[in-house]
Formats: structure tokens, sequence, C-alpha cells
């Protein structure tokens, strides 16, 4: 709770600064500010407290999820020095609206309460549709804002009718009451309820980028400012999956064969959306854009095995993910600088010219596809077994093959910069995007190598 | 439809009606092409909620209901706001507010 309060106080010194003119201070008082609200979130740990009449409940799950999403909030803030270093005018604007994308975050983690979960998906959204329409002369941008702004509220209303609905059939928003009423009424829940229960898993659906819900993704991710994209594929993900789990793991509507079905039919059809749409990609983002939707697919195994796992294999793997995306979203920025094209071909024979940005971009690609040592290997390791254990065949043997298609787009990033020749591109280098590379890359690795004390974190 | 209306509660109107606003924001915004009419719509389809959280927690006696009725209107006032915002830059760059015309980003 003390988190997302100071998270709020922190987005609120931003918009105060700039009229002082303390621009300069913004970034440094953030990342400091984070790391110090990083401490009191795990300060948290095992502490299980329930705030404002349980509309807001702390416990291990959300202080795990909140801990790596300011985790990865601090490297995206350290990351955007440099981004924005000729838009010092907006930096203000741009800083605090990020940063209310953490407290929307952090509150779709806490939620006790449809209402909570609600503000807080509103949150998170509202201030995702300006910083993808943030290049405002762009029209691109507009274009990836403007179609992220009517889907997601074309979405959150179909939440919210779901909630209504919810709401009519059990007379409460709390999870909890809903979970007893679901319970004491087993043999005779309304038609209303689960009227209300698809609509709601439909809506979070299009929030995690899940097929049939995916088309959003691939245009908002292209369109939207480079840094926006890496905040968009890492925290928002997470978050998205974060509320989707706690959803699932806390309403009886899992365990109605019929919500098994949607979910198990969302989730191949988004492997297989998201494997094979990617390997026709030239464009950078766009590629990263399926391979996130791809990844949705792997991490929707986890939610339709939610009733008896615990939430450690998404942990995990959200962490692995959020990794290799950010390591690769750190050379790739620079690079697309540096070159004026977001495409793949930009990185055509960086290996020459940077053979170190290269090896670590080839260790971004190979954690994303899941080659051992790194995380996104085990991740996917774990996640298969427990969709195995939960009884859940076909959809693991989905999920191997679309691995298999992966690792095919992935090489043909390391192909270009290993095989082309060299375009004439010559970029700076920057302490900052080097300290998230490796730090992220490192942290891939260990995570890799010594998986038990996140893998057991519940 | 008629079964619904004629065995139930006086509730069952007003989910009828909910569902039709509802229905009719929807189709509004999957068929019209002019952005600020699919915003019209997106609004129906708030209040088409509004409307069925209020009778829902009237009939139930339950004030819960009401109290989400505002956390919709404020949410909803600040999602026009940067819809509008949104579609004032894209007049602003392409002189138009014609969905079809954002066709850059394509497969």
């Amino acid at each position: 709770m003390n988190t997302i309060i100071y998270t709020s106080v922190l987005g609120f010194f931003c918009m105060i600064a700039e009229i002082f003119n303390f621009r300069k201070l913004i970034v440094p008082v953030l990342v400091l500010g984070l790391a110090v609200i990083f401490g009191l979130n795990l300060n948290d740990w095992n502490s299980n407290q329930a705030f404002f009449n349980n509309m807001v409940k702390v416990d291990n799950f959300s202080v795990a999820f909140g801990g790596l999403a300011i985790f990865v909030t601090l490297l995206v803030f350290i990351l955007s020095t440099d981004f924005y270093a000729e838009d010092q005018n907006h930096l203000s604007d741009y800083m605090s609206i990020l940063t209310f994308v953490l407290v929307g975050a952090l509150m779709m983690f806490s939620y006790a309460n449809l209402t909570m979960l609600f503000l807080g998906i509103e949150t998170l959204s509202i201030a995702l549709y300006v910083m993808a329409g943030s290049k405002r002369f762009d029209v691109r941008s507009n274009e990836a804002g403007f179609k992220y702004f009517l889907m997601g509220s074309f979405a959150s209303c179909f939440l919210l009718f779901g909630i209504a609905l919810i709401y009519g059939s059990t007379g409460t928003f709390d999870i909890a009451k809903i979970t007893e009423y679901t319970i004491q009424n087993q043999q005779n829940i309304s038609p209303l309820f689960y009227t209300g229960m698809v609509m709601v898993v439909f809506a979070m659906l299009f929030k995690v980028s899940a097929a049939p819900f995916h088309f959003w993704a691939p245009d908002v991710y292209e369109g939207s400012p480079a840094l926006v994209t890496a905040y968009m594929s890492t925290l928002v993900k997470i978050a998205a999956f974060g509320a989707f789990y706690k959803l699932m793991s806390a309403t009886f509507f899992y365990t109605s064969w019929k919500a098994e079905i949607i979910l198990n039919a969302a989730a191949i059809l988004t492997l297989a959306v998201g494997n094979l749409m990617a390997l026709a990609q030239t464009n950078f983002k766009r590629l990263l854009a399926y391979s996130g939707i791809s990844h949705a697919g792997y991490l929707m195994l986890i939610i339709i095995s939610a009733k008896n796992q615990p939430a450690g294999a998404l942990f995990y793997y959200s962490l692995a993910y959020s990794l290799s995306t950010l390591a690769a979203f750190a050379i790739a920025i620079p690079i697309f600088k540096a070159a004026g094209s977001e495409e793949i071909s930009a990185f055509n024979g960086l290996a020459k010219k940077k053979p170190l940005a290269a090896a670590a971009m080839s260790m971004a690609m190979l954690g994303l596809a899941g080659i051992p040592p790194f995380a996104g290997f085990l991740g996917k390791y774990y996640i298969f077994t427990e969709a195995l254990q939960s009884g859940f065949f076909y959809t693991t043997l989905t999920a191997i093959f679309a691995s298999m298609i992966g690792v095919y787009y992935y090489f043909k990033v390391i192909l270009a910069m290993y095989g082309k020749p060299a375009n004439e591109v010559e970029m700076g280098n920057s302490f900052n995007y080097n300290l998230v590379l490796w730090l992220c890359i490192a942290l891939s690795l260990f995570f890799g190598l010594y998986p038990a004390p996140i893998l057991n974190i519940f | 439809m008629n079964e619904l209306v004629e065995h139930g509660n006086p509730q069952n109107w007003y989910l009828v009606l909910s569902t039709i606003l509802f229905s009719i924001g929807v189709m509004g915004v999957l068929f019209r092409r002019n952005g600020l009419i699919i915003l019209m719509c997106v609004e129906l389809m708030l209040n088409s909620v509004n409307l069925l959280l209020v009778s829902f927690s009237a009939y139930s006696g339950n004030t819960e209901g009401q109290v989400f009725v505002f956390f919709i209107m404020v949410v909803a006032a600040a999602e026009v706001a940067v819809g509008l915002a949104l579609l004032v830059s894209i007049y602003r760059n392409l002189a138009s507010t014609d969905i079809n015309i954002l066709s850059k980003l394509k497969w």
C-alpha cells in the first residue's frame, strides 16, 4: 500500500519539478526514489495486510510482482536520460506519466476488489495511451496512440459490463466474497455470473494481447517511441498477467470446464498466431511485438493451470522475459537512433563494428528464444512441466512446437549482425545503455544457473 | 426475451435496456468511421454500464454499485480527455478525423 502512495508522490514530484525548474533533478530523484521504494516494498514481505475495507491487499504475490515492476521501471528510467536527451522540454510530462503507469501496475498486483482492478487497469492504460501518442508530429505515433486508445477503451467497456453482471449476480465487488458465493451456490450459479466472467476474461485477454484480441499490439508497439515500446512490452505485460493470474486463481470460474476450453483455445491460438506472424516481420519493434504475443501464449499456459500451481513459474518467466527484452531494447534504441530506421537491417554487420554489442544482442535473443543457460530456457521448462502436470497435453505440445519456430525468427536478428555486410551507421557509446544491458544479461545468466531462489519464492 | 421480462422482476427491464444500449455502442465502434462518433459510442457503452450498476444496486439495496458509478464517471472523463487530445493531434497532422486514413501501420 505504502508502495503505491510513495510512487504516486514521485509522480507528482515530477510534475512540480517542472514549475520550480528542477528539470535536471527529475531522473536522478526518480531513480533514487524508486530504489528506496523497492526496499520499502520488500519490507512488506510476509506482512499480509488489508487496506481500505479490503480494497487493497498486500501479500507476498503483490510484493514480489511489485518489486519486479519497480525494478523494470528503474531500468527503463535509466535508459530515459539518453533517450529524451533532445526533448528536455517535455521531460517532466513524460517521466510523471511513466511513473503513473507504474502506479497502475502496482494497483493491479494488490487489488482485492474489482473496483481496484478496474482503477488499476485504467490508470495504467490511460497513461499509456498518452505515451504511445507522445511523438505529436509523427503520424505513426498518433496512429499508434489512437488505435491503442480506441481498442483499449472498447475492451475496458467489456470489462466493466462483465463486472456489472458479476455484481448483479453476487451482490459484491469483493474477490473473497465472490469466491464464497461461487462455492456456496455451486449447483445454481446464475447465468449472469458466467456471462460476466466471460466478458471480464475477454477484456483481460485483450490486455495481455492474447489472440484473437492481439491486433492492437503490433501496430501500437511499432508506432510508439522505442522507450515506450520497451516499457509496454515488459511492465505492462507483467502487470496484465499478474492481475489475470490473481483473478483466475481467486474466482471459481476456472474450475468450470467451459472456461478451460476458452482459455486453452486462446492459448493455442496465441502461440500459433504470435510465432507464425513473427516469421514474416522485417521491422524490429514489430518482431518484438509478435514475440511478446507468443510469450503471452506461454504465460497463458500458467493461467490455465492456475488452480493447482503456485505463481512461482509465472514470476520466474516474467522476470526472464523482461530481462531479455530490456537487454534487446538497450542495444536497439541507440542503433535505431544512429540508423534512423527501425528495421532489422539496421543491425547489419554490427558484429564487425561493435563485437561486444552484437554478442550481447545475441545473448538477449537466445534468452528470448529459450536457449540454455539463460533464464528463458528454465522458465519455459517449468511452464511446460506445470501445464503437463495439470493435464493440458495438447496445449503444451503446441507450445513446444511454437518455441521451435521461435528460434528461427530470433536467429534472423543474429544472422543480420554476423552474416550481412556492414552499413555506414556510426553509433556512440553510452554508459547508461551499457549499464542496463550488462545488468540484464548478467541477471538473466545468474537466474538461469540458480533458479531456486526465484522459483520457490512463494 | 419475452420470457425473461414476463417471469422475472422489474430488474430485467433494466438489464435488457442496458444490454441494448451497450450493443448500440459496440455496433457504433465497429461500423462508424468517424473518430468523434466512435468516442461517443464508447461513452454510450460506459453509460449503459452505469445504468446497469445503478439498477442492480437499487434492486439489491446495496450501495457499492452506486459508488462504482462515480469511479466510472471519473475514468470516463479522463479517457475522453485523452481521446480528444489524440484526435486533435491527428486532425492537425492529417486534417481529417476519418479513422480509415490511419493505415500507416500494417501487418
